[in-house]
């Protein structure tokens, strides 16, 4: 616990200092840093749900775009205040997390992949098919936010996004850390790392499944919302299966379960698309999928569980022959 | 809605089914016998579809010998992968074989963007294949026909296979229980190899099969993943008259969805995905995974 407490202290220093660093040497890239700042609290909620309670999931951009979905119909009805639509965000993405999470959690992890990969399309069919609501295909980019209770108002060159999705990243940071170091967060460990054994000590497993999935479905909402606010657009690719699986190898190559690795990964992924992305799509592509397939055999526990692998292969044994743990 | 018109889409629909088992069926093998989530398996059907058009387009084969000569191909392939990459992942996490199998994916769908752009590829059929073909009340195509006679033998050539002979009755007892199958003798990692070796090439027939229907770009093994999930989940897994009644039915309730009420299309198969995993968990047939 202290240990923890410990490195919670270090990393949230460090985000604050290399988020000002940025700020004074490259204040070309807010935007770009902006972008980064509102994944990685996406890649936060997903590590919630699977870094500490084990469920797979190819659907979580729902979450993601059903907050950034609130913002801009709530914006084009007259409700504009960010701070006000991030909260009705966060609820909207919640309750929808709670009505599938009866679904979701059950069953095993294919089903799972199965019935999360079908919420994801379904809800992508919905949005596109609702356009008189969502715009569909063109999305939306009429509504109008105010400034940030009152006060603070989103300038052109981007300071206020940059600052407000600083705030938004280290309050999650806050919450997921708190979360996954409460008896609840223990619970979660004791799931992904032993199921039958939780059942055994009389855990309710499906119950503490569920209220993963709901806080992080909020969490994710949050983050999506902030994407609508800061860019003052939605389209129908915050909801869809990319943006899903995405965050879901953002998570894995920082390494599932560790906060400050999965910050890093959510970072370093999108400074890399963007960067690969401008020279040409097909390239990201073949090089994300190499990583990808090279990370399963050298990088088992992702970045942060880098000096873990090191150790395994001086002891002469090679991380691919790790079998995995029983369940 | 008029008779001719349903026998029409319905006979689409089936020929789209037809095609989805031949895709899908070495997933619902390898899935149920390896237990190896592969995402990937469209990719397999993808590399079968541009050998095809290689080989038609480029090399002049005829078209028959080109199938066959993708068949072998996508087999010898997916052999080669198993063995030097997929068999050191049986032993890992699921969350590892969905890394894997979406980067396979992304190479694949990279290095066909790369080799042949990102536009649809066609391939000129047989004269027999693209001329209509009269029945009474309907009219459909020398070419769905085929695919349809293919999606028959290939189920009962499969069937014979997995039911009647030694080879399959080992693999049936390697689904059942890997321990026992290996610990009596079954050389389980050879019947893992050879499955999904032919697993690959059934998907890469289909693919080869798919083009004039389903089209074929770099985009295929994403765009037909969910459907080909939805068939081994409804099938259930690694059962072959499962997997061919699921493509069948997935096959026809969206044709006839997609005609006759486009409004909510492809709406209708992820709800049908959604329903099936919370009613029926272990799909169609009810066999134990």
């Amino acid at each position: 616990m202290n240990r923890l407490k410990g490195d919670i202290r270090l990393a949230l220093a460090l985000v604050l200092a290399i988020a000002g660093a940025c700020y004074v040497l490259f204040p070309g890239y807010l935007g770009l840093m902006t972008t980064i700042c509102i994944v990685a609290m996406f890649a936060l909620s997903y590590d919630l749900l699977q870094g500490y309670a084990g469920i797979l999931s190819l659907g979580h951009a729902i979450f993601f775009g059903l907050g950034a979905y609130t913002v801009a119909i709530l914006g084009t009805h007259g409700v504009t205040e960010p701070l006000l639509t991030l909260a009705a965000a966060m609820v909207v993405a919640g309750v929808v997390a709670g009505v599938l999470a009866p679904v979701v959690v059950i069953g095993n992890d294919f089903n799972r992949l199965l019935v999360t990969l079908g919420f994801g399309f379904l809800f992508y069919e919905a949005a596109n098919k609702a356009g008189s609501w969502t715009g569909g295909a063109d999305g939306l980019s009429s509504f109008t936010v105010s400034p940030i209770a009152g006060l603070f108002e989103f300038d052109f060159e981007g300071k206020t996004a940059f600052f407000y999705s600083v705030a938004g990243l280290v309050l999650t940071y806050f919450i997921v850390w708190r979360i996954t170091t409460s008896p609840f967060g223990s619970a979660l460990r004791g799931l992904r790392e032993n199921t039958l054994r939780m059942y055994a000590i009389g855990a309710p497993v499906t119950r503490h499944r569920a209220v993963a999935y709901v806080m992080s479905g909020a969490i994710a909402g949050m983050a999506g919302a902030m994407l609508a606010q800061t860019s003052n657009f939605v389209s129908l690719d915050m909801l869809g299966f990319g943006r899903s699986a995405d965050v879901f190898i953002m998570t894995a190559l920082g390494g599932t379960g560790s906060i400050p690795g999965v910050v890093f990964g959510a970072a370093a992924f999108t400074w890399i698309k963007d960067a690969l992305s401008s020279i040409s799509p097909k390239y990201w592509e073949l090089g994300v999928g190499i990583i990808l397939m090279l990370s399963v055999f050298v990088l088992p526990d992702g970045v942060a569980g880098l000096a873990k692998t090191m150790r395994r292969w001086r002891a002469g044994r090679c991380p691919s022959t790790r079998s995995k743990p029983t369940n | 809605m008029n008779l001719q018109g349903l026998l029409n889409v319905g006979v689409e629909g089936l020929a789209y089914g037809m095609l989805l088992f031949l895709i899908s069926i070495g997933l619902s093998i390898t899935l149920g016998l390896m237990r190896f989530i592969n995402l990937a398996h469209g990719a397999f059907a993808m590399c079968g579809g541009y050998l095809m058009v290689v080989l038609m387009n480029d090399a002049h084969l005829s078209f028959f010998s080109s199938l066959v000569a993708v068949f072998l191909a996508t087999g010898a392939i997916g052999l080669v992968l198993e063995r030097t990459l997929i068999k050191r992942l049986y032993g890992k996490s699921e969350l590892q074989h969905v890394l894997f199998s979406i980067g396979l994916a992304f190479v694949a769908s990279a290095i066909a963007t790369i080799l042949f752009g990102p536009q649809q590829q066609a391939i000129g059929l047989p004269g027999w294949m693209s001329s209509p073909v009269d029945f009474p009340g309907m009219r459909t195509t020398g070419y769905r026909l085929f695919i349809l006679a293919a999606g028959v033998i290939a189920l009962s050539l499969l069937y014979a296979l997995f039911h009647k002979t030694l080879f399959g009755a080992r693999v049936r007892a390697a689904v059942d229980s890997q321990d026992t199958a290996s610990s009596i003798g079954i050389p389980v990692s050879r019947l893992f190899a050879l499955t999904f070796g032919l697993g690959a090439a059934f998907a890469g027939l289909g693919g080869a099969l798919a083009i004039s229907l389903l089209g074929l770009d770099p985009s295929f093994p994403l765009k037909y993943l969910v459907i080909m999930l939805m068939v081994v989940a409804m099938g259930g897994s690694a059962s072959i008259l499962g997997a061919f009644s699921a493509a069948l039915f997935l096959g026809t309730a969206d044709a006839l969805f997609k005609y006759y009420i486009p409004e909510v299309g492809s709406f209708v198969i992820y709800a049908l995905l959604v329903l099936t995993l919370i009613f029926l968990p272990k799909g169609l047939a009810g066999r134990r995974s």
